[in-house]
């Protein structure tokens, strides 16, 4: 673990975070020079099968998946995109451990989730997920120490992960004192400390501006590409699914099922015509049965 | 800066922010400004007593009543008074939190509890605590533990209602965030809900301090002597009683200081946990 964290800090140390994180198509092609033998013929992380979801509403049980099965291997970061009400953040909840589903299976590792764990850290939409009667060190740290580090051990990893979030200068605020977008760098730093098997992210960037949900897109690519952790990303939105994922799984409407995995891995730069075909495709998913897609509308 | 760099600036826009005065009420500091009215208002009561010379059966200048002030503290009769007070006020503040706890516990987790808080705090609330001291006093007798009846009823209610609603407002993500981090249910409720809920519980706790301190005084006015000595409200009724009004006056003095104690106490509380958290926003004093 020591010589994780010092991996990280002297990474650190050699380029400025920022300039890391500053153009998407280089941190793309980075990754996409992964050995493809980090991503095929290990065991999946995650394994979600045939998986049913619903909730009780005062009519009756309400379905909101009907049947969903994918699996993410090691290192793979996966999209979940659907419409609005497909059930795709009560899918990470489930995953999370949250709910239960009303059928199928949920495996982390091998392991069935009965309960919420630290194994699936999740990064939520809202901006007051933070502790906000504990610095930012100590949100990031507590989690730690609550999994049996010790104080010491705790503080010095928070202050790693806080760095490698680009953060280490709040690290003694309280959460009120930070912007929406730090608040996000904070929870993410918290998640990713916490070494989770696979990392949750429910609409992270939802509730930030174009520009910040932009940069911050481009931070966690840099950062994933460091601690390479497994990630899946619930999104409403094409270009985040793209910009982020190594594979999309697409969902239909509510009840819904999966309509199709697809591997973005090679579409390069949001400027590519591969990019804009993937969107065009991607749009075209999305869209209700028998509704009109207008292929060049902009929508983030 | 000038104009020549900004030449489309309106001209509301471009007139100068007025500048600060230097010398002012509001640029001196707060405890001078509030210590300067407070000698202004003794200054007042002086002039008046000094011009109209009142009955001194009915009313006491500035200096009697520091003077009796003083040797009441000194002699030790406001002294073992006040004692008296807080201390009956303590336990009984102390009885009351007890049972609001307990009455929370089982609010918030079965809905018995729950609607059985509603109907006694929406009954028993309103109620003004020395209302029920004949009670008090017919079925505990004329000793302390009539007073902490009366203390712990008007206590209760505004801390168990205020914790169920700290509890009841805890925001649903934060409580997500410490299942998912591993935490045990005993621990989300030390670690999580109970600083979650804080800025309501210590509302709650200014509520039943203030009840409880207007309560005993009147309720050892109208009932006197608790056990060998009397309370600040004992004080105060006996001194009228023999006509020392400066005691009266150095009696209600002390209510007040003591009220200004606390107050100032509870303010640096939240100073240092709900404001400093960024959980309560407090009005800055000008």
């Amino acid at each position: 673990m020591v010589y994780a964290y010092l991996c990280y800090k002297s990474a650190f140390s050699e380029e400025g975070w920022s300039r890391m994180s500053s153009t998407l198509s280089r941190l793309r092609q980075r990754r996409d020079a992964l050995p493809d033998a980090t991503l095929a013929g290990t065991d999946a992380v995650l394994s979600v099968s045939n998986v049913q979801l619903g909730y009780w509403t005062p009519e009756g049980f309400s379905l909101a998946v009907e049947d969903v099965s994918f699996e993410v291997r090691p290192r793979e970061r996966i999209i979940v995109i659907g419409p609005s009400g497909c059930g795709k953040s009560t899918l990470l909840k489930a995953i999370a451990g949250f709910i239960a589903p009303a059928g199928g299976s949920i495996d982390v590792a091998g392991r069935r989730t009965l309960s919420p764990g630290p194994d699936r850290a999740v990064v939520f939409q809202e901006f007051d997920q933070l502790f906000p009667w504990r610095t930012v060190l100590d949100n990031v740290a507590y989690p730690l120490r609550v999994n049996r580090r010790s104080r010491s051990e705790a503080a010095s990893a928070a202050r790693g992960f806080l760095e490698l979030a680009g953060l280490a200068h709040a690290a003694d605020r309280y959460p009120h004192q930070l912007s929406g977008g730090m608040k996000q760098r904070v929870a993410i730093a918290r998640a990713l400390a916490l070494e989770p098997a696979i990392l949750l992210m429910d609409e992270p960037f939802g509730s930030l501006d174009a520009l910040t949900r932009a940069r911050l897109q481009g931070e966690l690519n840099g950062i994933l590409d460091r601690t390479h952790t497994t990630l899946l990303f619930v999104t409403h939105s094409i270009d985040e699914a793209l910009v982020l994922g190594d594979r999309v799984v697409v969902l239909g409407n509510a009840p819904s099922t999966v309509q199709e995995l697809v591997d973005v891995r090679e579409v390069g730069a949001p400027d590519s015509p591969a990019y804009a075909d993937m969107r065009r495709r991607l749009r075209r998913l999305l869209a209700h049965e028998g509704e009109e897609v207008d292929e060049d509308a902009v929508f983030v | 800066m000038q104009s020549s760099s900004s030449p489309a600036l309106p001209a509301s826009l471009s007139q100068p922010v007025r500048r600060p005065r230097v010398v002012g009420w509001g640029r001196l500091p707060a405890w001078l400004r509030f210590s300067l009215l407070l000698a202004g208002l003794i200054g007042i009561w002086q002039a008046y007593v000094t011009i109209k010379s009142p009955d001194q059966l009915l009313f006491a200048s500035p200096r009697d009543v520091g003077e009796a002030f003083v040797n009441g503290w000194r002699d030790g009769a406001l002294a073992s008074a006040t004692w008296t007070t807080v201390k009956v006020l303590a336990v009984g503040i102390g009885i009351g939190a007890g049972i609001a706890v307990v009455l929370t516990v089982f609010a918030t987790l079965t809905k018995l509890g729950d609607d059985l808080l509603t109907l006694l705090t929406s009954i028993l609330n309103p109620l003004p605590g020395v209302a029920v001291l004949p009670l008090a006093l017919l079925w505990f007798g004329l000793n302390t533990n009539a007073l902490l009846f009366v203390i712990a009823n008007a206590t209760i209610w505004p801390i168990a209602i205020n914790i169920t609603t700290g509890f009841r407002t805890v925001n649903p993500t934060i409580v997500s965030v410490g299942r998912n981090i591993g935490l045990s249910t005993r621990r989300l409720v030390t670690d999580v809900l109970v600083p979650a809920a804080l800025p309501h519980t210590i509302s709650g706790l200014k509520t039943a301090w203030a009840f409880g301190w207007r309560t005993i005084i009147a309720a050892e006015l109208v009932f006197g002597l608790s056990g060998a000595d009397g309370g600040l409200g004992f004080f105060i009724n006996n001194a009228k009683l023999y006509l020392q009004i400066p005691q009266v006056f150095a009696g209600l003095v002390t209510i007040a200081a003591l009220g200004v104690v606390f107050e100032t106490l509870f303010g640096v509380i939240e100073r240092r946990t709900v404001v400093r958290w960024g959980m309560k926003t407090v009005p800055t004093t000008k």
